[in-house]
């Protein structure tokens, strides 16, 4: 079941993921937390910027832009 | 009990001091507004006091606070604006600054506004807010846009669930507004009685709680709940501790019986959560799982047509093709509207504003007053305003409703999101972007907005490079030049070029933004950029209405209100230094000759650098003060159009060249005095603020040397 884990990052455009594990610590820990971000939470990718980084998702109803090495210390499961 | 502990009495007389809440005056009522950010909450404010406001800093912190009043019924209700938080928890001042005064300023009632459009998350807070305390209000905003993206929120139901009363708003309409003020009335006289539901943890942790309740149970009079405390205490919530010591004299960690307990308590737990940081992980997760519970039951989204649009804009605004070209494209378009539509309106208040001179000097005439008199009253204080004022106010009208029209779409967001790559590179915060972009309105504005940024490192870098992106006072110092030397006609080829090089100057303005934050990062302010997160709300509809009443007296007027209080006392001051000699020549043609030297090998002239000088404390009448030291006569003339004025630069020796180093040295010199003090008290550090000095500066003088001699040696420079 855990081959479908993948760094939130990676999640293409328009997948949808259940968040993991949460391999962050510290103030960026407590920041995902302000977002509802928890295990268990569905987050949905949703474009790029121009540059290809930072990426917006949508995360409980809300589009937050989360940079390359904060996304990809959340693994989710692709669905 | 047999406890150490005990309460003692404060008085409100110690809470003024803490709290910069007027509780002597005539209010009746204090009410707390606590929220997210971006839900609507100033809005909500705005309404509900009009004018009758207040805005200040808390005392000893940089983070604003704004207090406003209202009458209803009889009673005069205070209104405390807290910061916009996301949660309680974290720690940042802000929320300590937020949880501080709903635990300990004595609010008669909480209103926290959620935004129904993403009411979820917002709920986070208000559970967290519901466990402090008792007396809390739901105000669900932004129903309009709800009703627009077909969401409906049952309220009926969301007060049931959560044991409080919930009214919906919509507040930019004034919806819900009254029935708001109704219920602060029912719940702050006791009509209404709030029964708030309270987290529940698991049973481990439930059950050291109530190990502890007993010991701090009554210990703050009520002013906190019983159990929250406990809470807060076992997880070691250092912040509150020391919160609790300043505010009610409180020191728990005092007490052996109390520490003994506590620290049984926190072993018990430690057995099963590991560590206190699991902890942490399973408080949050009790409260996000709770909020997601309650909204399931009450929020329905029939349609997602609307969030479907914005991803379709979104798709075009920040496409990896088009996002940044759409970015220049706009910023162009806003310059050119604004040299375009200018012009006119410029010409026509100049005419006025001169016919008025004229009408003075007769009246002085006519009193008989010595002719130092009208110097220095008319031809030096009025025409200086007058200048000030008939350059800077058109310009100023259109392009602050503009930059506010895309604000209020919510544009700006998308930017820093297009932008965020190339800040990161430069290992800075992903907001300095925005409030780069509040820079272009005004530098100290833009500082102040720094404090949205966390990170103190961060924060400083954006602060001392917040200058290189021109201000509303220097926009019509590049747009001049840009139109004189650079567009080759008046006509609509003509503005349009003359865009052009005013957006050239904002986009090598971000470029150096970039490229110093950079060279900060890596020399004085070493350090990598931390995490951070953007939210980018919904599109909204712009009220085009509201967005010209809070452009044109938030923004215009004020900023023509501070450079009319500077203008006067300046032209008072050139009017002298033009008109003082000493030997055969004014003081002005003197300090600027001793500097032709130095200014000239940056490709200006003394003059220029003079004018510069004297503009300090505001960089609109940079061009004033030049124009009337070309002046022989030592006083600004009437120039009622560019060409006239084109040809008094042309007589002065410029050229091309000069017009490029003079944009380039508007874009990059010091600070105004404005925003030096305002870094200043910001920073509070002479240190940081002469370095805001230094560096732009330092820049300017390296680029403008750079280009002039480039330009000398290889014989391009036209002279």
């Amino acid at each position: 079941m855990n081959n479908n884990l993948v760094p939130l990052s990676e999640l293409p455009p328009g997948r949808l993921g259940i968040v993991k594990n949460l391999a962050v610590e510290g103030v960026a820990r407590r920041r995902m937390f302000d977002l509802g971000l928890i295990h268990g939470t569905a987050v949905e990718s949703l474009m790029k910027s121009p540059a290809g980084d930072p990426i917006a998702y949508r995360i409980r109803g809300a589009v937050i832009a989360l940079r390359l090495e904060e996304a990809e210390k959340l693994l989710v499961e692709v669905r | 009990m047999a406890m150490g502990l005990s309460r003692q009495s404060t008085g409100t007389g110690a809470l003024k001091e803490i709290f910069p809440v007027q509780l002597g005056t005539d209010a009746d009522y204090i009410i707390a507004l606590a929220g997210n950010p971006n839900t609507g909450k100033s809005t909500v404010f705005n309404s509900l006091t009009g004018l009758n406001q207040h805005t200040g800093n808390w005392p000893g912190k940089t983070v604003a606070c704004a207090q406003g009043k209202y009458d209803y019924k009889g009673n005069r209700y205070l209104l405390v604006d807290l910061p916009g938080t996301y949660s309680l928890l974290a720690n940042s001042v802000e929320e300590q600054v937020a949880r501080d005064f709903i635990c300990f300023g004595n609010p008669h009632a909480t209103v926290v506004v959620t935004d129904a459009t993403c009411l979820e998350r917002n709920l986070n807070l208000v559970l967290q807010i519901m466990e402090i305390t008792n007396k809390v209000v739901l105000c669900v905003n932004l129903m309009d846009e709800a009703r627009r993206k077909k969401i409906t929120v049952d309220l009926h139901k969301l007060g049931n669930l959560l044991g409080i009363p919930v009214i919906g708003t919509a507040a930019r309409s004034g919806e819900g507004l009254e029935e708001l003020k109704e219920t602060l009335r029912k719940v702050v006289s006791g009509e209404i009685k709030t029964k708030p539901r309270k987290v529940l943890y698991d049973d481990v942790l439930e059950q050291a709680v109530a190990r502890i309740l007993p010991l701090v149970s009554g210990l703050t009079g009520g002013r906190v709940d019983d159990k929250w405390l406990a809470l807060r205490l076992i997880d070691d919530d250092q912040a509150l501790l020391n919160s609790l010591k300043s505010y009610v004299h409180l020191n728990p960690a005092d007490d052996k019986i109390f520490r003994r307990k506590l620290a049984a308590a926190q072993i018990v737990l430690g057995e099963s959560y590991f560590d206190l940081n699991n902890l942490r992980d399973c408080i949050v997760t009790s409260i996000v799982k709770t909020a997601e519970n309650i909204s399931n039951e009450v929020v329905t989204c029939s349609d997602n047509s609307r969030s479907e649009l914005d991803r379709k804009l979104d798709g075009i605004l920040t496409s990896r093709l088009f996002g940044i070209p759409i970015m220049l494209g706009l910023l162009g378009m806003t310059f050119w509207l604004t040299i375009v539509g200018a012009n006119i309106p410029s010409t026509i208040l100049a005419n006025g504003l001169f016919l008025l001179e004229e009408q003075l000097t007769f009246f002085f005439a006519r009193l008989g007053t010595p002719p130092w008199i009208h110097g220095i009253l008319v031809t030096g204080m009025y025409r200086t305003l007058a200048w000030v004022v008939s350059v800077m106010l058109p310009p100023m009208a259109i392009f602050f409703p503009l930059f506010t029209l895309l604000e209020d779409f919510g544009y700006l967001p998308r930017v820093a999101f297009n932008l965020d790559y190339y800040f990161k590179k430069a290992c800075t915060h992903g907001k300095q972007a925005l409030t780069m972009c509040m820079g272009f309105g005004c530098n100290a504005a833009g500082i102040i907005a720094c404090r949205i940024i966390d990170s103190p490192r961060e924060r400083l870098i954006a602060t001392v490079t917040n200058n290189f992106v021109p201000c509303n006072g220097r926009f019509p110092t590049l747009i001049a030049l840009a139109g004189m030397f650079l567009a080759g006609g008046a006509n609509i080829f003509g503005s349009a070029v003359a865009a052009v090089s005013v957006m050239a100057a904002v986009v090598l303005g971000i470029t150096t933004t970039l490229f110093v934050s950079k060279l900060l990062s890596q020399t004085v302010l070493k350090g990598l950029p931390s995490a951070f997160t953007l939210e980018l709300p919904p599109y909204r509809k712009p009220q085009i209405g509201r967005i010209i009443v809070r452009s044109i007296f938030d923004r215009t007027l004020y900023v023509l209100g501070r450079a009319v209080a500077v203008a006067a006392p300046a032209g008072l001051v050139i009017w002298l230094m033009a008109n003082i000699r000493v030997g055969n020549a004014s003081i002005l043609s003197l300090c600027a000759h001793f500097l032709n030297p130095f200014a000239t090998a940056l490709g200006l002239d003394g003059y220029i650098l003079m004018a510069f000088i004297l503009g300090f404390p505001a960089n609109e009448i940079v061009i004033p003060v030049l124009i009337m030291s070309y002046m022989a006569k030592g006083a600004m003339l009437e120039l009622d159009s560019l060409e006239q004025m084109r040809q008094l630069f042309l007589n002065n020796g410029w050229t091309w060249l000069t017009a490029v180093c003079m944009i380039l040295f508007s874009l990059n010199h010091w600070p105004c005095g404005t925003t030096l003090w305002t870094i200043r008290k910001e920073t509070q550090s002479p240190k940081w603020t002469l370095l805001s000095f230094l560096v732009p500066t330092a820049t300017g003088i390296v680029l403008c040397f750079l280009v002039a001699q480039s330009a000398r040696l290889l014989g391009i420079a036209g002279n």
